[in-house]
């Protein structure tokens, strides 16, 4: 199962998320958001996979509607060959303990009035893993254990734990029913960066010891670096690039991810000289611009951007959705 | 089943439910913390409702005989609660004043000089006895209508943030519809289709006065679905209505109880209009007010009769505003002094 040749744990493919636009009286659809478009993953069983891009690029709705919280209006999100998005409600429940999601904001992600015992073992009660009440706390605990945190403190509310204690409490909420793939939507972006490393680390953990796979959304490139075996890069809701870790951190094909990587910050004095990020606002989704959608922004843009849009084109073992990447230079 | 049958259980019930209440809030640090913090900060006020509460209770437990009537014969084969009890035979024949020995208008001995601390009214009943019996009454008509405008208004708030869609379109026309009457002309449209008792009045505030606890509701539901941690009971495979009951509704628990505390002082104001309009409840305060309008054209006017009612009145609002004010202070996030 391992390697480039095995089948995938979780293949998504041409996912498709637009949101109506709805006005007047009787609700015509005007047009649309387009958050999501035509967009194809591919996670490995145990690997990481990191969906790069700025705020609004829509890998929050990537996330959301692999796991069925978001309505997606095609596509295929396959998770061990099996279409997650074409089962009906109840046939989804049993898929749902396979997959589980860390969100960003620790604070909204737990019920202010529910004990870290009974959010922990939420899942445990609706997938009926533990045979009563007193073994769940016990499975409560060793997980508790298991991130890092006290197990005596289970039987306390949610405001009592710091950001980073609390991130660890969903981590665990997540652990508790034996998922095969954790979605992290920005899993460490609302913490310091000294959490953020100890969460990393801590995550970098678990994939080791349970096989975990991660879908890692981030707009944070530095912390892709060392968890992600692969990173896509998403603009304005299509994939622009994708491939190896180090591929995109070595030779990006795509000038969006140039940018990107110019903007993270460097502690390498000779490299702070020339930081170019991208420069100016992402369009908005609802109307995003012609041809490629990134021609608004990029600094080698050329006429044939503004008016054909172009596909992934495949160098080397990735793929850049650039005509610079065309065969024959474009 | 006669109706002071009903009363006493109603009492049971009532009681068995606070205790039930105080001892799972007394195992929740929240509610455990409220209390304790309102106590602190509202001692004489929830000591005034304490007082209202005891005497409506007073006047709920009732049985028949064994009373020494007097003149009175229909007393002794009617069922009498406690407090009827404490002034059985205090009848006087007409106006006194408050502590007076003779009476009011034709200087006639009473039968009980100098006991009527507020005086007596027209047929010479005792005001302070009339007033006391009053507060079973606000507290019944406060309860009541909250017990039917807030499940109410729960059921279509909490349905229409969490579904949308159609279901919130509805609920929302519903609500603008209400919305768009004169509740005073509904009001009295109502209880004039339902007929002039204590529960038709109930009922018809309760249809005028869910409208904006609804509309509340409902956008703190469209709040919380959007919360990250519905999203992640729902990943968890928890069903929808467990989400709601688990997660949706404990959130909306503070709410609950800072609008029926403030909801109901709104109520008993409105049964005193509705009173004063001739279609309140038999034995309000606010029907004592509407008697006593035709005591103040009299001369030497007759005061205490009006000024029992109306202070009354006053004293349990006043008390449960004060009350109210304090538990929205502790309990709503948005004044709240620390993270909770």
């Amino acid at each position: 199962m391992s390697g480039g040749g095995g089948s995938p744990l979780l293949r998504v493919e041409g996912l498709r998320s637009w949101f109506p636009i709805r006005r007047g009286l009787l609700r015509k659809t005007v047009g649309h958001v387009q958050a999501v478009t035509n967009v194809d993953l591919e996670i490995p069983p145990g690997s990481t996979l990191a969906l790069v891009g700025e705020s609004g690029c829509g890998k929050t709705t990537v996330g959301r509607s692999i796991l069925r919280l978001t309505p997606a209006q095609s596509g295929r999100v396959l998770f061990d060959g099996v279409d997650l998005l074409s089962l009906s409600r109840r046939a989804l429940i049993p898929y749902r303990r396979q997959l589980q999601i860390v969100f960003q904001d620790p604070m909204a992600s737990l019920d202010p009035r529910m004990r870290v015992r009974d959010a922990v073992a939420e899942g445990m009660r609706s997938f009926r893993i533990g045979a009563n009440e007193t073994e769940r706390t016990k499975r409560v605990a060793r997980l508790l254990e298991r991130v890092q945190l006290d197990p005596d403190q289970m039987w306390r509310y949610p405001h009592e734990f710091s950001g980073g204690q609390r991130q660890r409490i969903c981590i665990a909420r997540a652990l508790a029913v034996e998922p095969r793939l954790i979605i992290c939507d920005e899993a460490v972006s609302a913490l310091d960066v000294s959490i953020q490393a100890q969460i990393l680390n801590l995550l970098g953990d678990l994939q080791r010891d349970l096989g975990l796979a991660y879908l890692f959304i981030t707009h944070d490139l530095g912390v892709v670096r060392y968890l992600a075996q692969r990173v896509a890069v998403m603009y304005l809701g299509q994939i622009v690039e994708e491939g190896s870790t180090e591929e995109i951190f070595e030779s990006p094909q795509h000038p969006y991810t140039e940018g990107l990587l110019a903007a993270v910050p460097s502690v390498d004095p000779d490299r702070r000289g020339g930081m170019s990020g991208v420069e100016g606002d992402v369009p908005s989704p609802s109307d995003p611009p012609s041809g490629c959608h990134f021609h608004t922004r990029c600094p080698v843009v050329f006429d044939r951007c503004r008016s054909e849009a172009p596909p992934l084109f495949r160098v080397g073992a990735s793929t850049s959705r650039c005509f610079r990447a065309a065969p024959g230079g474009g | 089943m006669a109706g002071w049958v009903l009363s006493n259980i109603v009492v049971a019930v009532l009681l068995g439910t606070a205790l039930g209440l105080t001892l799972a809030a007394r195992r929740s640090r929240m509610w455990s913390d409220t209390f304790r913090d309102l106590w602190r900060r509202r001692r004489l006020a929830i000591g005034v409702i304490a007082f209202y509460v005891v005497v409506a209770l007073l006047d709920s437990v009732a049985w028949v005989g064994g009373v020494e009537a007097g003149e009175d014969t229909v007393a002794r084969y009617q069922a009498q609660s406690v407090l009827d009890r404490l002034f059985s035979d205090r009848q006087e024949r007409s106006y006194s004043a408050p502590l007076a020995d003779v009476e009011f208008y034709d200087g006639a001995p009473l039968r009980h000089p100098g006991t009527h601390l507020l005086g007596t009214d027209l047929i010479g009943r005792d005001v302070l006895y009339l007033s006391l019996k009053g507060a079973r009454v606000a507290l019944l008509i406060g309860g009541l209508t909250s017990l039917l405008a807030i499940p109410l208004a729960l059921l279509f708030g909490i349905s229409a943030g969490y579904f949308g869609g159609r279901i919130d379109d509805f609920v929302f026309f519903l609500m603008s519809t209400l919305a768009s009457m004169p509740g005073l002309l509904l009001l009295i449209a109502l209880i004039m289709v339902l007929g002039k008792s204590t529960l038709a009045v109930c009922f018809a505030l309760a249809v005028t006065g869910w409208v904006g606890f609804c509309r509340v509701v409902r956008g703190e539901t469209f709040k919380l679905r959007e919360l990250e941690y519905v999203s992640a009971a729902r990943s968890l495979g928890v069903s929808e209505p467990s989400i709601i009951l688990r997660h949706v509704l404990p959130n909306l628990m503070h709410l609950v109880i800072i609008t029926f505390v403030l909801m109901f002082s709104g109520l008993v104001l409105s049964e005193a209009i509705l009173s004063w309009l001739g279609i309140g409840v038999e034995g309000s305060w606010g029907q004592m007010i509407d008697q006593a309008r035709d005591e103040l054209s009299r001369d030497p006017i007759v005061w205490w009769n009006i000024a029992a009612a109306g202070g009354a009145l006053f004293g349990l609002i006043l008390a449960v505003n004060f009350v109210g004010d304090a538990l929205r202070d502790t309990l709503d996030p948005r004044t709240l002094r620390d993270a909770e």
